[in-house]
C-alpha cells in the first residue's frame, strides 16, 4: 500500500487551501489608513482616478478606490450592491435613479451636511438641483448636467441644401428626407438606436404632458401627447430615415458617423469629447450641435445628469462628504470638463475659457434652459425599459402599432402596482 | 469491402469536423494579436498583419485582468479542495459503509439532481446577504459544497473496491478513519483526479452564480469580467479576443494534460447506471 | 454500531451542506414564489405581502413569459435533436475502422466542450457579425447573402443553436462512442450474414443497441438546453425584440435586475415543472416506442 505518502500530500494540500482562505479573510480587513470606495461610470469613471489624485494629496491617510462601471450595467450593479449589502461610500448616480434609491432607504440625506460644508447651492441651476430633491430632502449633489441635443453633420446637411439646424419637427423631417435622398438607400439620415429610450422620452417630454398620471400611480401612454410622439418617432423608421438597429449592430458609432452612414444623432455632452477624440481631424469642422427641435419650435429635453450621493451604510461619511465637496469645487469641475467634456453642474465653472468659447457647448447651454424632469418615481427606469422594448418590437414588425399605447399602459400599471399599494398604505397609516 | 471512397469519405468528414471545431478557437488566438480595429475590416482577416501584444498589455495594465485571473484560480482551486473534502468521504460512505437509511438517503439525493440549481439562487443570495458574504470568495464557493453529482461519481467508483480489503483492515484493528485515509484514498486516486479536474473546470467556467454573487470588479472571475468587458467594449474586438484567450487557455491546457481523467469522469457518470 | 456511526459521520458534512445550501433554499424559493418580495421588501421586510398563486397567474398573463417559453422550447426542440445527431454522426465516424488519427480527432472534436461558454460566446459574436464576421464571409463564397445573425429576430435563436451545437456535441459524442464500442461485434456479423446494407445495419442494429444510452443522453441534453442563459446574456441581451429571452434569462432579469425575487422564484419553479414534464414525456414515449 502506498500508505502515507499520497494521502499526506492530499491532506496537506487541503490544509494549505484552508490556510489560504483564512489569510485572505484577515488580509481583506484593512487596518492601515482609510479607504473610500467610489463608484463611477463610463468616461467619468476613467478620469475619476486622475481627478482624485489631488484629493488624496490633500488628505493623506485617505485613499480612494475607484470602481469603474459600464453604463449598461451600472443601475443593475448599484441595486445588486444594495441587495447584497455591499454599497460603496460614494457613487455617481444618474439623477433619475435617485428616487428609487431613496425609496430603498439606501442614501444618506445631505441637507444638514451640505449646510456645514463649503458647497454653495446657489451656484447650481434650480431645475437641476430639484432633480436631487426627493420628498423634500436633498439626497445628491449634482456633479454634471446632461441633456440630449442634436449632433449633426453640417457638411452633409449643406449638401442636401440646408445651412442651419432644424427648429421644429416639420423642418427636421424635411431635412432628414432631403439627406436621405442625397445619400441613397444604403445609408440613413438619423441614428435612433433601438436599445436607447432617451431620444423618445425627450420627444415625449416636449409635449408638456405628464408621463405618468395620478401622482405616478398609472401610466399615461394613452394620451394625445404620446400618440403624437409615437407617430413622429415611428415615421423615422417607416420612411427609412433611421436604420432599425440597436447599438450592438453598429460596429463603431463614430466610424459610421464619419463615413456618413447617418447625419443626425441625439446624444449627450460626453459625445463632444468623444467626437473630438475619435473623429478624424479633417472632419472636426464638419460636426455641430443644436438644441432639439420641438413640435412647434425649439423643444424641451431631458433634465439629466449625474449626482454624487453618499450611501447610508457607509462607514466613512465624513470622508465621503469631503470627496463630494472636492469634486464640487469650481476649479475641479472645470478640470473635469476638460477631461470628459461633461458639462459642469456649477454655473461658475462655465466661465472656463475652453467651455465659454466652445461652439459645440452652446447648444447645451441653450437647451439647459428648456429641460424637464422625468417622473421621480422609483419604477421609472423599468417603465422606460418597457417602452424601449415595445418600440423595438414595433419597429421590427413584431408588434402592430395599433394597441401599443394600451400595451404600454398595461405594462406600466403592472409595474406600478406595488407603488400604489405602498402609497395607499401610507395614506391610511 | 474497404473501398477507397469510404476511407476518403470518413476522413474528409472528420477533418471538416475538426476544422469546424478548432477554427473559431484558432481565430480567437489570431485576432487577439491584431492591432485595434484590424478585425473589423472587410474582407475579414484570418491572420494579423503585424502581430502585436498590445491587447494583452492593455488588459494587464488597465483592466486588471491579472487580478481576475487570480480570482478564478483561487476560487477554482478552493472549490476543488472543498469538493474533494466533502464528496470523497460521503461517496465512500454511501458505497461501502453500512448505516441505517443509507439507500433511502442516497435515492433522495439523486432526486435532488432533478431540481435545477437556479431555483436555489434567489434565496441563497438573500441568505448570503444576511451572512454578509455577498461579493466574497466564500459566497462564490457555496454551491460547490453541495454537489450531489460529485457524491454520485465517487460512490460509483468506490463500489468497485473489494470488501475483503476493508474487512482485512478492520480485522487488523484499524479505525474507520484510518482505513479511509490509508487504504481507500489511494485506491480512489483515479476518481480523485477525475473529480478534481471536473470540479476545477466546472468552477472556472461557471457563469451564472458568480455573475450574481460577485459584483465588485476586484473579486470577479474571468468569465464574468469578460462578459462585462464585452458589454462595455463592444467595439474593441481584438481586446475581447485577448480576454477570451486568457480565459480559455488555462482550462484547455488542463484538459489536454488530463484528458483521460476528464473523459473517464464523463463516462462513469453517464453510461453506468 | 461503530460502523453505522462512522457512516453517518462520513456523510454528515456533505449532507449538511446540501441541506443548508440546497434543500433549504429550494423550500424558501417555493415560499418566496407565493409572495410579492421585491426591492421594497429588500429595504424593509414589512413590505412583503403573501399573494398565494398570484405570481404564477400573473406570469401566465405576461406576454414576455410566453415569448421566453417559446424561445426556450425552440432551442430545446431544434437544438437537442440537432446536437445529438451531430454527436452520433461524429461518434460513428470516430468508431469507424477507416478513421486515421483517431486520438487527435477525438480531442479536437471534444475541445469546445471544456472552453468557457462566456468566452466563446464573445468570440462567436464577432464570427457572426453581419459585415465583418467570418461566417457571412464564408457564405459569400457560395454566393449566399450575408445574414444578420444576431440582429435579425428570425436568425438570432438559430445562431445561438449553432453555437450551442458547436460547443456541446463533443460531450455526447464521447458517451455515444463508448456506447458504440460496447455493442458486441457478433450483432454486426449476424447482420452482415443476413445481407444487410449500411443503412439497414444502422437502423436495426446500432440504434436499438444504443437506445438506452440515447435516451439518457437526450434527457440530460434536454435538461441542459432548458437552462440556457449565458448565450443570450453575453451575445444578444435577450434581443433582438426579445427573441432570445429564455426562461432563465427572464428569471435573471426579474430577480437580479429588477429584484422582483418573488416573481423570479415563480419563474424558476415553472421551469422546473417544464423540465420534469418533458423528461417524463420523453421516457414514456421511448418506452412506448420500444415495445
Amino acid at each position: 500500500m502506498k500508505s502515507g505518502v499520497t494521502d499526506a500530500r492530499s491532506w496537506s494540500r487541503r490544509g494549505f487551501f484552508r490556510a489560504m482562505a483564512g489569510l485572505c479573510v484577515s488580509a481583506c480587513a484593512r487596518t492601515d489608513g482609510q479607504v473610500l470606495r467610489f463608484w463611477a461610470m463610463g468616461r467619468e469613471g476613467e478620469v475619476a482616478t486622475v481627478l482624485l489624485r489631488a484629493f488624496e494629496r490633500e488628505n493623506p491617510g485617505l485613499a480612494v478606490r475607484v470602481e469603474q462601471l459600464p453604463w449598461s450595467a451600472a443601475h443593475e450593479k448599484l441595486l445588486t450592491a444594495f441587495a447584497g449589502d455591499a454599497t460603496p461610500d460614494v457613487a455617481q448616480m444618474g439623477n433619475t435613479w435617485l428616487p428609487e434609491f431613496v425609496a430603498l432607504h439606501a442614501l444618506e440625506p445631505l441637507d444638514q451636511s451640505i449646510r456645514g460644508s463649503p458647497i454653495d447651492l446657489t451656484d447650481y441651476d434650480a431645475g437641476i438641483l430639484d432633480t436631487n430633491v426627493v420628498e423634500g430632502r436633498q439626497y445628491g449633489v449634482p456633479w454634471y448636467v446632461d441633456t440630449r441635443v442634436l449632433f449633426y453633420r453640417r457638411d452633409l446637411l449643406a449638401k442636401a441644401g440646408y445651412s442651419a439646424a432644424p427648429r421644429d419637427w416639420d423642418e427636421w423631417t424635411r431635412m432628414l428626407v432631403a439627406i436621405k435622398d442625397e445619400v441613397g438607400p444604403e445609408r440613413y439620415a438619423i441614428l435612433l438606436p433601438l436599445n436607447e429610450y432617451e431620444p423618445m422620452v425627450a420627444l415625449w417630454l416636449q409635449q408638456g404632458e405628464p408621463l405618468l398620471r395620478d401622482g405616478g400611480r398609472y401610466g399615461n401612454f394613452r394620451s394625445p401627447g404620446f400618440e403624437r410622439t409615437l407617430r413622429f418617432y415611428l415615421s423615422m423608421y417607416e420612411r427609412h430615415l433611421a436604420p432599425p438597429v440597436s447599438h450592438n449592430e453598429i460596429a463603431n458609432v463614430w466610424n459610421e458617423f464619419a463615413r456618413g452612414y447617418f447625419s443626425f444623432y441625439i446624444s449627450g455632452p460626453w459625445q463632444m469629447g468623444e467626437f473630438k477624440r475619435r473623429l478624424p481631424a479633417e472632419l472636426q469642422p464638419a460636426w455641430m450641435t443644436a438644441p432639439l427641435p420641438g413640435p412647434q419650435g425649439p423643444g424641451a429635453s431631458i433634465a439629466g445628469g449625474s449626482s454624487l450621493a453618499i450611501f447610508r451604510r457607509s462607514r466613512s461619511k465624513e470622508a465621503a462628504l469631503k470627496l463630494v465637496e472636492f469634486l464640487s469645487r469650481p476649479q475641479v469641475q472645470q478640470e473635469f470638463y476638460r477631461l470628459t467634456g461633461d458639462l459642469p453642474a456649477r454655473r461658475s465653472a462655465w466661465t472656463d475659457p475652453s467651455l465659454a468659447q466652445d461652439p459645440h457647448a452652446r447648444a447645451f447651454r441653450d437647451q439647459l434652459e428648456r429641460v424637464r424632469p422625468v417622473p421621480k418615481v422609483p419604477e421609472w427606469e423599468r417603465i422606460a425599459t418597457e417602452l424601449m422594448l415595445v418600440m423595438e418590437k414595433v419597429v421590427r414588425g413584431d408588434l402592430p402599432v395599433r394597441g401599443v399605447a394600451e400595451e404600454l399602459d398595461a405594462r406600466a400599471d403592472r409595474i406600478l402596482a406595488k407603488r400604489r399599494w405602498m402609497l395607499d398604505r401610507r395614506a391610511q397609516g | 469491402m474497404r473501398r477507397p471512397l469510404s476511407y476518403l469519405g470518413v476522413n474528409i468528414f472528420l477533418a471538416l469536423a475538426a476544422l469546424a471545431t478548432l477554427f473559431p478557437l484558432a481565430w480567437m488566438v489570431s485576432a487577439s494579436f491584431m492591432t485595434a480595429g484590424e478585425a473589423s475590416t472587410y474582407p475579414p482577416p484570418m491572420l494579423p498583419h503585424a502581430a502585436t501584444l498590445a491587447n494583452y498589455r492593455l488588459l494587464f495594465a488597465e483592466h486588471g485582468i491579472v487580478r481576475q485571473a487570480g480570482n478564478s484560480l483561487f476560487i477554482s482551486l478552493l472549490a476543488t479542495g472543498l469538493s474533494l473534502s466533502f464528496n470523497l468521504s460521503a461517496g465512500y460512505a454511501f458505497a461501502k459503509l453500512r448505516f441505517k437509511g443509507r439507500e433511502r438517503v442516497f435515492r433522495l439525493l439523486l432526486g435532488a439532481l432533478v431540481v435545477p440549481a437556479q431555483v436555489t439562487m434567489m434565496p441563497l443570495f438573500l441568505m448570503l446577504k444576511e451572512m454578509r458574504l455577498v461579493n466574497t470568495y466564500v459566497g462564490a464557493l457555496v454551491p460547490w459544497l453541495a454537489s450531489v453529482f460529485g457524491i454520485y461519481l465517487v460512490r460509483q467508483y468506490a463500489l468497485t473496491i473489494p470488501d475483503e480489503i476493508l474487512e482485512a483492515a478492520r480485522m487488523d484493528g484499524a479505525g474507520e478513519l484510518r482505513i479511509f485515509v490509508l487504504v481507500v484514498l489511494p485506491l480512489l486516486k483515479p476518481i480523485v483526479v477525475t473529480l478534481a479536474v471536473l470540479t476545477f473546470l466546472g468552477s472556472w467556467n461557471d457563469f451564472m452564480w458568480p455573475l450574481i454573487v460577485l459584483t465588485d470588479h476586484h473579486v470577479q472571475t474571468l468569465p464574468v469580467a469578460l462578459a462585462a468587458l464585452s458589454r462595455e467594449h463592444v467595439q474593441d474586438v481584438e481586446l475581447m479576443m485577448a480576454g477570451a484567450v486568457i480565459t480559455v487557455l488555462p482550462v484547455l491546457l488542463l484538459f489536454l494534460l488530463l484528458q483521460r481523467y476528464y473523459m473517464q469522469g464523463l463516462l462513469v457518470g453517464s453510461v453506468k447506471g | 454500531m461503530k460502523l453505522s456511526i462512522a457512516g453517518w459521520l462520513f456523510v454528515a458534512p456533505a449532507l449538511l451542506a446540501i441541506l443548508v445550501f440546497f434543500v433549504v433554499p429550494v423550500a424558501a424559493a417555493l415560499l418566496m414564489s407565493a409572495t410579492d418580495f421585491d426591492i421594497y421588501a429588500l429595504a424593509d421586510l414589512h413590505n412583503v405581502r403573501f399573494i398565494g398563486l398570484d405570481n404564477y397567474l400573473q406570469l401566465l398573463q405576461r406576454p414576455l413569459f410566453w415569448r421566453a417559453l417559446e424561445n426556450t422550447l425552440f432551442f430545446v426542440v431544434v437544438g437537442v435533436p440537432l446536437s445529438i445527431a451531430v454527436s452520433l454522426g461524429s461518434a460513428l465516424l470516430l468508431n469507424s475502422r477507416l478513421a486515421w488519427f483517431r486520438g487527435f480527432y477525438r480531442t479536437a472534436l471534444f475541445a469546445p466542450v471544456v472552453t468557457t461558454l462566456a468566452a466563446v460566446a464573445v468570440v462567436w459574436v464577432f464570427l457572426l457579425h453581419t459585415r465583418y464576421g467570418l461566417l457571412n464571409y464564408a457564405l459569400s463564397w457560395f454566393g449566399l447573402h450575408p445574414v444578420d445573425w444576431l440582429g435579425d429576430p428570425h436568425w438570432a435563436m438559430p445562431a445561438i443553436v449553432l453555437l450551442s451545437v458547436w460547443k456541446n456535441f463533443g460531450y455526447n459524442m464521447i458517451i455515444l462512442l463508448a456506447g458504440l464500442q460496447a455493442i458486441p461485434g457478433d450483432l454486426y456479423e449476424a447482420a452482415q450474414l443476413d445481407g444487410a446494407g449500411a443503412g439497414a445495419t444502422f437502423w436495426h442494429v446500432t440504434v436499438p443497441a444504443l437506445a438506452p444510452v440515447l435516451l439518457m443522453v437526450s434527457i440530460l441534453t434536454m435538461a441542459g438546453h432548458f437552462q440556457i442563459f449565458a448565450e443570450p446574456y453575453v451575445m444578444t441581451q435577450g434581443g433582438p425584440a426579445e427573441h432570445t429571452v429564455t426562461v432563465l434569462y427572464l428569471m435573471y432579469e426579474d430577480g437580479f435586475k429588477w429584484w422582483s425575487l418573488g416573481s423570479a422564484s415563480s419563474v424558476a419553479f415553472v421551469l422546473f415543472l417544464f423540465m420534469l414534464a418533458f423528461s417524463f414525456m420523453q421516457t414514456r414515449l421511448t418506452r412506448a416506442g420500444s415495445t
